[in-house]
């Protein structure tokens, strides 16, 4: 017999209803029609309730971290040990986590992520992979990234790219600026992000095939996506917390936890982004999770490896948004569920009858303090280290599973 | 470290002191003077306590500096070369900084090619920490020498112009004396090759020239950088013979600045390419042994207060 959930009592982000009805893993009814007996009751006290979130481009497998940030579905980088870029590693990494989390292996475009030969897409996509991803660097040689897309086209993969020019970040790890000046810190202009977005652009252009950047964070950058969206390209494009929220100041005390890919930016920069979060050229909040520890990160700032954990904080974060007057709630979600699933062609990331039973219960109100050693993660390589927040997640819910 | 007039457990940088803090510093600095031309030149303030000289990175002029002040001193001075300890077996930084620090020692002196290292280090030590020098970010002593040096021949800091000429980019050198001369009220102008200027530049109250002729007209002190050939890989100048046609100190270069301005470079010099043999050499103008000299000196009043 399937097993059958009701949550009652909550508020349904978008929705006017206040109750649901999980049966099996599919949500079954949203509404407040009379509940089936044999029904198991949540009652969610007036909590909000939303799609789990689906988070676009993470570095690990971080179970724990994921249920207590309310992801369900996470898109992972094929930046791993083995590189993503045979079928069968592919395969195993789907069923890394499960039943407790849906992992999607995003492909290696190029083997061994060296931005040379094309890797097996077609086998990786019939092994489980949604997407195809440069990794963590830009494809260099214009000719294998126009190859690439071409061929990821054919086979209707979106590619998911980096957007920093690799001749002008060699050896950098902040953004040109005061504070890389003061420190002495190895440093790239902003505008790096921008010259290898307007390469890749024009590849879209002439091919069609459809591109998905992980992070944009320079306004000039941001233009440009503006543009194409625009002139009617597909393209899309993500940002982390850490660049709506901070800026290469925070770099001021060597703290290797800001020593991100792409790196912190100017103040002008991250108004930008708060600019196309809100009038819609960003399309997904990711939290870009990469929890490394201390042997990654007590380093010298130039010897640390790039990356925070942020899976925990990435709603309570985003959460702010909407207190500012940034987004809507329902708009929040489309970037936090609906769209990635869109992106990865996912059936998920919406509430509506028939959809996966993928639910986040969340408190939006609880005031809370992000502090390291609270956090359930793999590492705690937060730069948000001490900062109030508000909003905590009650339950994830995957598949009709409450997941502890 | 810590006096009520100098009151930081630390040195990491001159960023972060006040200017009285860097005058008083100099003060001090100027009493050892008599004490370093005498002939016993020791005193007993540090006896009994335990100096380390962590060096990561070589130094001759920095690291004989320390020891040599410390041992006048009557410290207990121990040097530890990267080169030739457990660095090299792959220990982490942190892990030799707990290690030196389980040595009790009273004071480390710590040079290293990272910025931010030594701040690093500082944070996880019980003992006051100075820092000789890390990655492009500061060196402290080398901008409060170099300001003693001109304290001494000009008589004061304040209103001088003072050129620093030369690979800005990856000096902390020049980061130090930017902070420290502006912050002792010297007007500042920076001049290097472009491929060589930090970005910002105007943020720290200088300004930057690309042209050498330009920016040392009229100026009190001229002073020149090593340029680090060891970190050229990149190709931030076409040769060593192209720099010195634009930016090497000539005589006849040296005829824009004002007669009576002084010739400065921390060292170790690369003759023939930023500067030439025989302007280094200039009794009359270069002040650069001078400089060396004050180099212990100041490395005196950092280990005492």
């Amino acid at each position: 017999m399937t097993r059958k959930t009701a949550i009652i009592n909550a508020r349904i982000v978008g929705r006017a209803e206040t109750a649901l009805l999980i049966e099996g893993d599919r949500i079954a009814h949203l509404g407040d029609a009379p509940l089936p007996a044999d029904a198991e009751l949540i009652d969610a006290k007036g909590a909000m309730l939303a799609p789990a979130l689906i988070d676009l481009g993470v570095f690990a497998v971080d179970k724990a971290a994921c249920i207590a940030g309310g992801i369900a579905r996470i898109a992972l980088m094929p930046d791993q040990n083995p590189v993503l870029d045979e079928p069968g590693i592919v395969q195993r990494a789907a069923l890394a986590a499960k039943p407790d989390l849906w992992v999607h292996p995003l492909a290696a475009a190029t083997r061994g992520l060296k931005g040379q030969e094309l890797a097996e897409l077609a086998l990786m996509q019939r092994a489980g992979a949604k997407a195809v991803s440069t990794g963590r660097g830009w494809i260099a040689d214009s000719g294998v990234m126009a190859k690439l897309l071409i061929y990821a086209a054919s086979l209707k993969l979106t590619v998911i790219s980096h957007a920093e020019d690799g001749g002008l970040t060699a050896g950098a790890v902040a953004t040109s600026g005061e504070t890389a000046t003061r420190n002495g810190l190895p440093a790239a202009p902003a505008m790096a992000e921008a010259m290898a977005l307007a390469r890749d652009l024009a590849l879209v252009r002439d091919t069609g095939a459809r591109l998905h950047v992980r992070q944009i964070t320079t306004g000039a950058a941001l233009d440009l996506i503006r543009q194409a969206k625009r002139a009617g390209l597909p393209v899309t494009c993500g940002v982390a917390p850490t660049h709506w929220l901070l800026t290469d100041i925070a770099l001021s005390d060597f703290r290797t936890f800001t020593r991100l890919s792409p790196p912190l930016r100017s103040e002008a920069d991250r108004q930008a982004v708060l600019a196309a979060i809100a009038d819609g050229t960003i399309d997904v909040l990711t939290s870009s999770h990469d929890p490394r520890g201390p042997e990654a990160k007590r380093l010298p700032f130039v010897d640390a490896e790039p990356g925070a954990a942020g899976a925990e904080t990435l709603l309570p974060l985003a959460l702010g948004l909407v207190r500012d007057g940034v987004l809507s709630m329902d708009q929040l979600f489309e970037k936090l569920a609906t769209n990635p699933a869109r992106i990865l062609g996912l059936d998920a990331g919406v509430l509506a009858e028939g959809a996966p039973a993928d639910l986040v219960l969340f408190n939006p109100d609880t005031p809370w303090q992000i502090r390291r050693p609270d956090l359930k993660g793999l590492a705690s390589n937060t730069p948000f280290d001490g900062l109030p927040v508000q909003g905590r997640v009650l339950q994830t819910i995957k598949g009709g599973q409450t997941l502890a | 470290m810590t006096s009520p007039l100098f009151p930081h457990r630390h040195l990491l940088g001159i960023a972060g002191l006040q200017p009285h803090e860097i005058s008083y510093l100099l003060d001090e600095a100027e009493q050892w003077v008599t004490l370093n031309r005498s002939l016993t030149k020791h005193d007993s303030r540090l006896r009994g306590l335990t100096q380390i000289n962590a060096f990561f990175e070589n130094s001759t002029r920095t690291l004989l500096s320390f020891e040599i002040a410390g041992k006048r001193l009557g410290a207990d001075v121990v040097n530890m070369h990267a080169a030739q300890s457990s660095v090299k077996k792959g220990e982490t930084l942190i892990d030799t900084a707990i290690t030196l620090n389980a040595m009790k020692p009273d004071v480390i002196v710590i040079r290293h090619a990272g910025s931010g290292a030594v701040a690093l280090i500082a944070d996880k030590v019980d003992c006051p920490v100075l820092n000789a020098g890390d990655g492009r970010h500061e060196h402290p002593t080398q901008a409060l020498l170099d300001a003693l040096t001109i304290r001494r021949r000009k008589g004061h800091v304040q209103g001088l112009k003072v050129a620093i000429c030369g690979d800005v980019l990856h000096s902390r050198v020049a980061r130090s004396n930017i902070l420290a001369l502006t912050s002792l009220g010297a007007e500042v102008r920076v001049v290097a090759p472009a491929t060589l200027l930090p970005d910002s530049l105007e943020s720290l109250h200088v300004t930057p020239f690309t042209d050498m002729d330009d920016g040392i007209a009229d100026c009190d002190v001229v002073m020149m950088l090593r340029l680090q050939t060891e970190r050229m890989e990149g190709g931030f100048v076409p040769s060593l013979r192209e720099y010195h046609m634009l930016y090497g100190l000539t005589y006849e270069r040296l005829k824009r600045a004002k007669p009576d301005a002084l010739v400065m470079h921390p060292g170790p010099m690369n003759r023939g390419v930023e500067i030439a043999s025989d302007v280094a050499d200039d009794v009359n103008r270069s002040v650069i042994a001078e400089q060396v000299e004050m180099g212990s000196r100041c490395a005196w009043p950092v280990l005492t207060c």
